[in-house]
């Protein structure tokens, strides 16, 4: 079965942390202001994509 | 036992304007005070559409020329075809009156709570409490190194992202129908009538929000969106750059762009052992208007002298603590309560329904700007519409 990963294009996003804010396993992180996914966390529910301004999140197949 | 330089009676986490507030007055009231910000810049990125009502600022601290971009003398509301309505300058109320600087405000306020005595430290970033018996362990992370400080109680105004409330029992995860997804452009060498704010509604347009223009001087101004995500079928910057085209806007000078996550949805509780929330943090921004700016500065103000207070006494505790939430609902919770109420209504309402509603504003006698003096004269004349909403704004 493929697994699936949020990843973020760091050219696209605006350190905003609204992605943060609805994370329910808080995965997403604005570590100063650098976005960080902690894939171990993550369950690619997709909310933070939903939720980004800047379509600077989507889920990948890995 | 600890070195008493890393003792604090409070650390605030985030130096936005609810924080800084915070620090400032529970500095003034004599408290030891921290203040950390994670960013290696107070007041940037700013994710703000910068507008403050005249009043409600000038109560809270004496306005400085310096960080006022702009003044406005009311708004133009557009309907979802495009009818315009022109509020004045008499009628100018919440959230219209001035435009800030926030780069320059956000700093200046930092400032005053530094001169109040309160210590400041950038590119710093809280990763993590401890709690002790007597304190909390607050670790902190400034430019890589890792360290602890002590505080008795912890302010989070850490924003939209906030990881303090979580840290110390408030869950304050968003979900999708309790967020706007904003993203904004300054713009140079714009072509709309400066004196105004500009605000376009429409469900086609922005589903679930609007779209803002905010003068900042000259030709520039905030142009900017917010969409709620549960109904939005594409990101918020592919609304606005549909609508900017549409609109003709000459998109050949944007100076700056910045996105953040506005919450739109008020909670019961923002404190807890410990622990009190302000701003974005406390989800404090109006639900209606998206405006945050007093209400967090008003939170703040509350904070820190409920911290004052908690240390006078030496209780921490969550009981004592929920005088903060009494005392931030009897100012501006109501209101917040409210415009929740009408914007559920709003969501609902078709492009239609807007449109003869901003219609029939064209005729109303408003004494003020705000939602509350808006809805008042659109409930007088749309009684069926409202009729479920009367209680609350009449």
């Amino acid at each position: 079965m493929p697994s699936k990963e949020v990843v973020v294009d760091r050219f696209k996003c605006a350190y905003c942390g609204a992605c943060v804010s609805v994370c329910k396993n808080n995965a997403n992180e604005l570590v100063e202001t650098f976005l960080v996914i902690n894939r171990e966390l993550c369950n690619c529910c997709g909310l933070c994509v939903k939720v980004c301004p800047m379509n600077a999140l989507r889920i990948e197949e890995v | 036992m600890n070195d008493v330089d890393d003792v604090y009676d409070v650390v605030v986490v985030g130096a936005g304007p609810g924080g800084s507030m915070a620090a400032k007055t529970a500095a003034e009231l004599g408290l030891k005070v921290l203040m950390v910000e994670k960013r290696q810049e107070i007041g940037a990125p700013v994710r703000c559409a910068e507008g403050v009502s005249k009043e409600e600022l000038s109560s809270l601290v004496d306005v400085k020329k310096a960080w006022i971009a702009a003044e406005v003398a009311g708004a133009k509301i557009y309907s979802p075809s495009n009818e315009v309505i022109t509020l004045s300058a008499e009628q100018a109320g919440n959230e219209v009156g001035y435009i800030l600087e926030r780069k320059i405000f956000d700093r200046w306020l930092a400032k005053q709570a530094a001169k109040a005595g309160a210590e400041v430290m950038v590119k710093t970033t809280a990763i993590g409490i401890e709690k002790k018996k007597e304190s909390l362990k607050i670790k902190l992370r400034r430019m890589g190194e890792e360290f602890d400080v002590y505080a008795s109680i912890v302010i989070g105004a850490d924003g939209v992202e906030s990881r303090v409330g979580k840290w110390m029992g408030i869950d304050t995860t968003l979900r999708l129908n309790e967020i706007e997804s904003c993203v904004q452009y300054l713009i140079t060498n714009l072509k709309y009538d400066m004196d105004y704010c500009h605000f376009w509604l429409g469900h086609n347009r922005s589903p679930g929000g609007y779209i803002w223009m905010f003068p900042k001087g000259n030709s520039s101004g905030n142009f900017g969106i917010g969409v709620m995500p549960s109904m939005a079928k594409k990101p918020a910057k592919a609304y606005l750059d549909d609508f900017l085209e549409k609109e003709g806007v000459d998109t050949t000078h944007v100076v700056e762009v910045v996105a953040g996550g506005v919450p739109v949805s008020p909670m019961e509780k923002a404190s807890a052992e410990r622990c009190l929330l302000v701003g974005d943090a406390a989800r404090h921004a109006d639900p209606i208007t998206g405006g945050g700016i007093i209400n967090a500065m008003k939170g703040g103000k509350i904070a820190g002298e409920v911290a004052a207070e908690a240390v006078k006494r030496n209780d921490f505790s969550a009981k004592f603590l929920s005088v903060y939430d009494r005392r931030w609902k009897e100012d501006f919770g109501k209101t917040l309560e409210r415009n929740k109420a009408l914007q559920k209504k709003l969501l609902k309402m078709s492009d239609e329904t807007m449109d003869k509603l901003v219609r029939c504003l064209k005729d109303c006698d408003l004494k003020d700007m705000s939602v509350g003096s808006i809805v008042k004269a659109l409930i007088k004349k749309n009684p069926k519409l409202f009729w479920d909403l009367k209680d609350l704004f009449l």
